[in-house]
């Protein structure tokens, strides 16, 4: 069996609120699948229910095919978003305690421990209490308190909100790490650029709904339009009146426009060439944004 | 890995974590001198002879010295009371002359004391039967409030930073509750031993521990597993009241109920103690029995199957508190908008394994 983690038809409500409907999506080995929706959307609901923190009200999760049990979920490395360590203890002591508390020995789980703390730049801090590291650095350890029983599969609640961009950076690399092992990572932003930069697959929640999910380049080809940019040396003024182009945005030398289905977009580029110098003519993809908007509307 | 190595696991930090405690560290501290003060204290001012001047060739010198009184032979013995040199002079008469207040001691020496036949020796002195119950009282109120309290804030610490939604992801919650419970009740048992050897260790080095260690000795013995089950009886509510709120802050609001039920004891057995009606039916009422059983098997009247019956109460409440706390515990643990109602906590379980 794959090793695949697999959502069926999770539905959860909260007293009259329906905050989860039929949510289904996969979280494929060794792919870094980014979850994306507004607050309140049901993202970290769902990931409370992978965990088994939360009981949904139908639905299962499946892991290589079979339903979820503790044993698996004991195997699973989850960081909450708001972090929860303790602030007075020591780094390296409470990433060991919940080691063990995931089934690993004493002597493997102290080796892990200090490879992870050196890795993630915080080895000279290890023995320090939590609360006495920066705001960054209690986000590495947490990420660290994820990974330090070699999970099998990590679901990460926002695990870089709050990040400069180097500890981003440094995080990423740990994550890619683990997906080269073929480790499934499920992790949620609401950073869009972020997600649009680091996941392989994609799922779009909004209002307790599943609006799109899979691969993120695949996503962007069906969301495409038939959208274009053209900059030219003059004035692309001259864009409004050729048939079949619709201006989304022009600014004097360069012109966003869509064309009329059955227009040809090499037409536009020789009526461009004919007129002068073309720096640069090509189809717009659309943004993680452009389509978390268009999807979520 | 199984649920008892979680427990291990889950009290094993509790501990490292409380004995690195300084505030516990200091009431530990605290609590032994008290008991040493307590107990050395009392018999050194006890001990204190009264200084005694006589004339030379008085006839009750000898009697005096007997007495173990520090006896000075002066020519004029009351010019020494005068000028504070000793406390008591003995003039013939015999008449005792002092500043202020009449010395005891030296009146007792000179007296003549009437045969005592005592009809019921095993009678407890009067200091000693106020104090040994108000002792037991005392030491079950304070280790299970502050033990009881910081089981709450464990709790909250854990819901505060999330921290529970590791755990409950790794462990059965039960363990966490009962890793909890257990080193609490390790840390509150192994306080109140290393009070009880203090305060014993003092007794006999002052007094040779004659007369009250024997008597201790029954109700001493009795009160461990009163202790015991009333600890946890009250551990698994203090728990619930800790799973129910958000801040930390909160926790002195949420368990004024639970507060009430520690202090109301407390207060009955140090003050009615000696209404033997309160002091039976208390003997019976799980929150009270713990000190309640004890103090009346000091007393001596208390048949021989009573401390089973009460002790049988106890233990049934507190398995029920367990169940109780527990369900409140699981039901308040992972719901983080504001303060959880009892009500709600007992209704709705989020946690699907359990």
């Amino acid at each position: 069996m794959t090793k695949v983690l697999h959502l069926e038809a999770i539905s959860r409500r909260f007293g009259d609120r329906q905050v989860l409907r039929d949510v289904t999506f996969d979280v494929a080995a060794g792919r870094m699948t980014g979850f994306v929706g507004a607050n309140g959307a049901g993202k970290t609901t769902t990931m409370r229910i992978i965990l088994g923190v939360l009981a949904p009200d139908a639905g299962t999760v499946t892991w290589q095919g079979s339903p979820l049990t503790r044993d698996d979920r004991r195997g699973f490395g989850y960081m909450p978003e708001e972090r929860g360590l303790y602030p007075k203890m020591g780094v390296r002591e409470q990433l060991v305690y919940l080691g063990r508390l995931h089934g690993l020995t004493a002597a493997a789980v102290r080796r892990n421990a200090d490879e992870l703390l050196e890795w993630l730049s915080l080895g000279g801090r290890a023995d320090d209490p939590l609360e006495q590291l920066s705001l960054g650095n209690q986000q590495r350890a947490q990420i660290a308190a994820a990974l330090v029983h070699d999970p099998e599969v990590l679901v990460l609640d926002e695990p870089f909100s709050g990040l400069d961009p180097l500890a981003v950076d440094t995080v990423v690399a740990v994550l890619r790490e683990r997906t080269a092992r073929g480790v499934p990572v499920l992790f949620s932003s609401h950073q869009l650029d972020v997600v649009e930069r680091l996941c392989d697959d994609l799922v779009i929640i909004a209002d307790g709904t599943i609006r799109a999910a899979g691969g993120r380049d695949e996503l962007r080809e069906a969301h495409a339009l038939p959208r274009y940019m053209l900059r030219v040396d003059g004035d692309a003024g001259w864009l409004r009146d050729q048939p079949g182009v619709s201006i989304v945005d022009l600014d004097g030398a360069r012109a966003v426009f869509d064309l009329a289905t059955g227009a040809d977009d090499q037409e536009v580029l020789r009526a461009a060439l004919a007129r002068g110098a073309v720096r640069s003519f090509g189809p717009v993809t659309p943004s993680l944004a452009e389509i978390f908007r268009e999807v979520t509307r | 890995m199984s649920t008892a190595a979680a427990i291990r696991l889950v009290a094993t930090r509790e501990l490292r974590v409380k004995l690195r405690d300084k505030t516990f560290l200091f009431s530990t501290i605290f609590f032994l001198l008290f008991a040493m003060l307590g107990t050395v204290v009392p018999a050194l001012i006890g001990s204190s002879a009264s200084s005694v001047a006589v004339a030379s060739g008085d006839p009750t010198e000898a009697k005096l010295r007997d007495a173990d009184l520090k006896v000075r032979v002066a020519a004029d013995p009351e010019q020494l009371v005068r000028d504070g040199d000793v406390e008591a002079a003995v003039l013939p008469g015999p008449v005792v002359v002092a500043q202020d207040e009449a010395p005891n001691d030296v009146v007792r020496a000179l007296s003549e004391a009437p045969e005592v036949r005592l009809l019921n020796p095993d009678a407890v002195d009067p200091v000693a039967a106020f104090l040994v119950p108000f002792a037991f009282a005392l030491v079950f109120f304070f280790t299970s409030l502050m033990f009881g309290l910081q089981i709450a804030q464990s709790v909250t610490e854990e819901k505060q930073t999330r921290m529970v939604e590791i755990l409950v992801a790794a462990v059965p919650v039960r363990a966490l509750l009962a890793g909890k419970v257990l080193a609490g009740g390790v840390l509150a048992l192994a306080q109140v031993a290393l009070i009880a050897f203090v305060t014993v260790a003092g007794a006999q080095l002052t007094d040779g521990g004659g007369g009250l260690l024997p008597l201790l000795a029954p109700a001493m013995t009795w009160f461990v597993p009163f202790f015991v089950f009333g600890f946890v009886m009250l551990a698994a509510l203090w728990a619930a009241v800790g799973a129910l709120v958000n801040r930390q802050e909160d926790i002195n609001g949420a368990s004024t109920p639970l507060q009430l039920l520690v202090m109301a004891p407390f207060f009955l057995v140090a003050f009615l103690q000696d209404n033997e009606t309160v002091m039976t039916v208390m003997s019976y009422v799980p929150f009270s029995s713990p000190t309640a059983m004890p103090a009346r098997l000091f007393d001596g009247d208390v048949a021989p199957w009573e401390p089973f019956v009460s002790l049988a109460i106890l233990a049934v409440t507190a398995v029920a508190a367990l169940v109780v706390g527990a369900r409140l515990y699981e039901g308040g643990l992972l719901r983080t908008n504001g303060r959880v109602s009892w009500a709600t906590a007992w209704r709705d379980r989020e946690l699907q394994h359990l």
